[in-house]
């Protein structure tokens, strides 16, 4: 029964008094204290859960509810700010900060009723691919190889929101993708993680990383529920600037599985050797099930590719090393005691960063100095105009792009490489997607030879998340993937 | 002096002047602007640099901008760009200020002043709006410094001349008529005192004929004064190295308002790199034709426009238009005198003798105890000869001290002149019949004894008597 639980189904369950929110919640809350092995959560709210959800109950009995989805139990990344309860961004820096203030996605999904269960463990600042930057440690994969039992890394940033889905720790959560920190932690557990497009939801109140690539999503069980939960986020928000003043759609209510007639692009510059070839296998599957469905297949090209890590691994560090400025000691966060100024600032900063944030931040003062800039910042923006046009270009010959959302599945924690450029490698088939500001998701369509989950990506063009959306549905319908990882943790 | 030390040397001045946007609210947030409101009450989750906080533009300040960009004669740039110039320091929440750097929202303009050789014309090379950073306080505590966010996030017009200024007076006069055309707009109250102006002035010297010398910044003057006596001795200071054969170093420099000196704060080999980069969480500034057309249709009537105006209208000479040009207020309260007056009596009266009065009182004209009607009612009293010139400056003097009306200060202090020709006939007899040998001189050629007549009159009259009709009379009887 557990298993089957969706935004969907818990909705009907609500609504038939089969379950009450408070029953609902204490349950989740008992799955998280027994998977606490997997360090999904920084920050468990039991007691305001359980407030939250008893007034949920009483909405319902008054018939006052705020959603079809009120009393809900979810989980949010440690990254978005929550009015009284801590928010880290898995720093040491913020390790003590509680804001004041509530973002605009976390206020949306309280204004629909959700209950947030806790906040959940990512890499610091949202920067990195394996969760291994937390300061809180490393989230483990739900999933384990058959062939070991060693543990796996459930991919980043948003490693804890993944896990938890995939381990029932959460129905769905909050993550946000910067360069397919939503994607490919879905990727690498067998969930369903959207990245909308930029400007689609609201990034105030998001502890920002890199501004113009930032964007929240959901990640859930299901495409279905990936186009709930992103009805309850979704739309303009007068204090962000950057978000688009599109209409909103009824993601959900007008989702449906038809593509006949759709052209499904298929990049060649996405294709390679190295990539394993139970990998190669499910992606040549999906596109012939597409066919199948009454899609036709094209080849397409996006000559660009190649060079959009080299340009999101310069843009995204430089907005980060402006944007993690204010964490200097002075007004909120550690603050460690110096000489002077300086002194303080130099310690403070020294001590509150982890080594990765501390990469970003050097690579991206270095490649905004003076005598440095045009040569690096300026040529990346160039680079990602060109990489804009190709999917433009692409958009007018295809409705969607289907691709591998990553090169691997899920490794181990101990093998993760050395070299960061290694690491940086993991993003490669979803940093374009954000530095084009377009829709992406990672939806699971099989197992491979250890049974790991496979996760593909669709892309669409900006602000078409409804055919996005209706294009995952397609698959997710067809191949109804229903692999769910042994729950080692509880043994 | 200034003359004298400068000669044979060309002084070349551009300045950077800051303007705060008389605005409500911030230029990225709702909060407060007010002056003088207790530390850090005027500060929102944005101007900390709360985690996650995104700056909106304010749309007022933008209209201000542009509107200031219009009164310097200046080209509206339809697309401007927000920058983040980068550095740390106590009072900069976000670790980066946000400005306009490559594309600023205004592009070329100029002024005109008024020289010693008449209009000049002073190039702008721009204008971009920003932010103003908080305030640090040294002097709170012994170990600590205090940090204050009320003025953080602020939002300041940066306008940049061109090195076009070469003495002190020219600087000064610059810096007087932009501060008038962003008074006259309501785009910045110019109050220097609290800073909401300030400026930076660039100077360097250089032999005519040869090439421009190295500059040196002084930061942050924040009155004419201090304008003046920085570039005086900034230029000495410069010339002197050059005579004894050493270099200016390129670097800023602060002014010391107590021993007027100007002193080393950073030379150019410090300078920050501040890493600008177009800020991602604000969108390009757009401004579209009509919305800019409908903002030059508002601009009131600016100095210059006025001047000739007053030139024309009243045949004020230039001299005394441009007093009255000068501010805003000065130019309302004349024209309020002067309307259906004699022009040339309110200019004195105005420029002449107000000026004196609340320069004496160290007064503005916002503030002046005189209002206009007031002032109006007192120049009408001297046009119908009710009272002299004289008499009409001790009215001014009582009307300022007591607040009565002119009319009612000359009733109680029985001011009034005798204006009256067979009154005044009777007195000039009287004067003439018991000086007979004095007519006779005069009429025998002792001219000067004409004077003698006219005070004896006047002595009689207790000073009341028009002393017109005295002289006119007293010259009809001794040529009799």
């Amino acid at each position: 029964m557990k298993d089957s639980y969706t935004l969907k189904s818990l909705a009907v369950l609500l609504e038939n008094n089969k379950i009450s929110s408070k029953e609902l919640t204490s349950e989740y809350l008992k799955n998280i204290e027994n998977g606490k092995e997997l360090n999904c959560y920084n920050t468990i709210t039991q007691e305001k859960a359980l407030i939250d959800a008893g007034k949920s109950d009483e909405r319902r009995k008054s018939q006052n509810l705020r959603s079809k989805y009120d009393g809900i139990p979810i989980g949010i990344k440690d990254l978005f700010c929550t009015k009284g309860v801590t928010t880290t961004a898995s720093s040491k820096i913020l390790s003590n900060f509680v804001p004041n203030y509530e973002s605009t996605v976390t206020q949306n999904c309280d204004d629909a009723g959700l209950i947030s269960l806790g906040k959940l463990n990512c890499d610091e600042f949202a920067m990195g691919s394996t969760n291994k930057t937390s300061f809180f440690g490393s989230v483990k994969n739900p999933w384990k190889s058959v062939n070991s039992d060693n543990e796996l890394v459930p991919g980043g940033s948003s490693g804890g929101s993944a896990a938890a889905v995939s381990s029932d720790l959460c129905v769905a959560s909050l993550g946000t993708d910067t360069g397919g920190s939503i994607r490919q932690p879905a990727s690498f557990t067998g969930t369903v993680g959207l990245k909308p497009s930029y400007g689609r939801v609201s990034r105030w109140g998001i502890v920002a990383f890199a501004s113009s690539l930032d964007q929240a999503g959901p990640i859930t069980k299901t495409v279905e529920d990936a186009a709930i939960f992103l009805d309850i986020i979704s739309g303009h928000d007068e204090k962000d600037s950057t978000s688009s003043v599109n209409p909103k759609e009824n993601y959900y209510e007008n989702l449906n599985s038809d593509i006949k007639g759709m052209k499904i692009g298929i990049p060649k510059e996405f294709r390679s050797d190295k990539l394993p070839a139970s990998t190669q296998k499910s992606w040549d599957e999906c596109a012939n099930l597409l066919k199948t469905n009454g899609a036709e297949i094209v080849d397409i090209s996006l000559p660009h590719t190649m060079s959009a890590l080299p340009a999101y691994y310069i843009i995204a560090p430089a907005e980060a090393s402006s944007n993690l400025a204010r964490y200097d000691g002075v007004r909120y966060g550690l603050r460690v005691k110096g000489n002077d100024l300086i002194d303080m600032y130099e310690k403070t900063r020294s001590e509150g960063f982890g080594d990765e944030v501390k990469r970003r931040i050097l690579i991206g003062t270095y490649v905004l100095s003076s005598g440095y800039y045009d040569a690096y910042y300026i040529k990346a923006q160039k680079i990602r105009s060109l990489i804009k046009s190709d999917y433009v270009e692409a958009f007018k010959k295809v409705d969607a792009i289907l691709t591998p959302s990553t090169p691997s599945t899920a490794f181990e924690i101990a093998n993760e490489p050395s070299d960061p450029v290694q690491n940086y490698l993991n993003d490669i088939f979803t940093v374009p997607v954000n530095l084009a500001g377009l829709p992406g998701i990672s939806i699971p369509f099989a197992n491979d030879e250890n049974n790991l989950p496979i996760g593909l990506q669709l892309i669409t063009n900006s602000f078409e998340e409804q055919k996005l959306l209706n294009v995952a549905r397609n698959i997710e319908e067809t191949i109804n993937y229903s692999e769910t990882p042994e729950k080692w943790w509880l043994k | 002096m200034v003359a004298q030390m400068i000669e044979g040397w060309n002084l070349v001045i551009g300045i950077e002047i800051h303007a705060q946007v008389s605005s409500k609210s911030k230029l990225f947030s709702s909060s407060p602007t007010d002056f003088g409101s207790k530390p850090n009450s005027q500060v929102s989750l944005i101007d900390a640099a709360m985690p996650g906080m995104l700056p909106v533009i304010n749309k007022f300040c933008i209209e201000q901008a542009v509107k200031s960009g219009i009164g310097l004669n200046a080209k509206i740039n339809k697309k401007s760009i927000f920058d983040r110039k980068n550095y740390f320091y106590q009072d900069l929440p976000q670790g980066y200020q946000i400005s306009q750097y490559k594309d600023p929202i205004v592009g070329e303009g100029f002024v005109e002043i008024e020289t010693e050789n008449g209009q000049k014309k002073i190039g702008v090379e721009r204008l971009h709006l920003e932010q103003d950073a908080g305030k640090s306080l040294h002097d709170q505590d012994p170990n600590f410094t205090f940090v204050d966010l009320n003025r953080s996030g602020i939002a300041l017009m940066e306008i940049v001349s061109k090195p076009d200024m070469n003495s002190p007076e020219e600087a000064v006069e610059y810096v007087r008529k932009v501060r008038s055309i962003l008074r006259y707009l309501g785009t910045c109250d110019g109050n220097m005192e609290q800073g909401s102006l300030r400026a930076d002035v660039n100077v360097s010297v250089n032999k005519p004929g040869n090439e421009l010398g190295t500059r040196c910044e002084i930061k942050n003057l924040n009155s004419f004064k201090f304008i003046h006596a920085a570039i005086v001795y900034e230029a000495k200071r410069q010339i002197k190295l050059i005579e004894q054969g050493d270099s200016v170093n390129q670097e800023t420099r602060l002014f010391n308002t107590q021993s007027g000196e100007t002193r080393s704060m950073r030379s150019k080999e410090d300078a920050h790199d501040y890493r600008y980069f177009p800020d991602p969480d604000l969108l390009p500034l757009t401004l579209d034709d009509d919305w800019i057309k409908g903002l030059q249709d508002s601009i009131p009537e600016l100095p210059d426009q006025i001047k000739e105006r007053l030139i024309n209208e009243y045949s004020l000479s230039s001299y005394d238009a441009n007093i009255i040009v000068s501010d805003k207020a000065t130019s309302e309260y004349f024209e309020d005198v002067v309307n259906n007056r004699n022009p040339k009596l309110v200019t004195t009266w105005v420029t002449g003798e107000l000026f004196s009065i609340l320069n004496k009182k160290n007064l503005i004209i916002e503030d002046s105890p005189i209002t206009s009607k007031k002032l109006g009612e007192l120049v009408d009293n001297i046009e119908n000869g009710k009272i002299s010139n004289r008499q009409a400056k001790e009215v001014l003097e009582e009307m300022c001290e007591s607040g009565k009306g002119a009319l009612e200060i000359i009733d109680e202090k029985g001011l009034s002149q005798i204006s009256d020709e067979k009154e005044i006939e009777s007195l000039v007899d009287n004067v003439l019949n018991s000086n007979p040998e004095n007519v006779k001189k005069y009429k025998n050629g002792k001219d000067k004894l004409f004077g003698f007549f006219v005070g004896e009159a006047m002595k009689l009259s207790k000073g009341k008597a028009n002393p017109k009709i005295v002289n006119d009379l007293i010259k009809k009887k001794l040529s009799q």
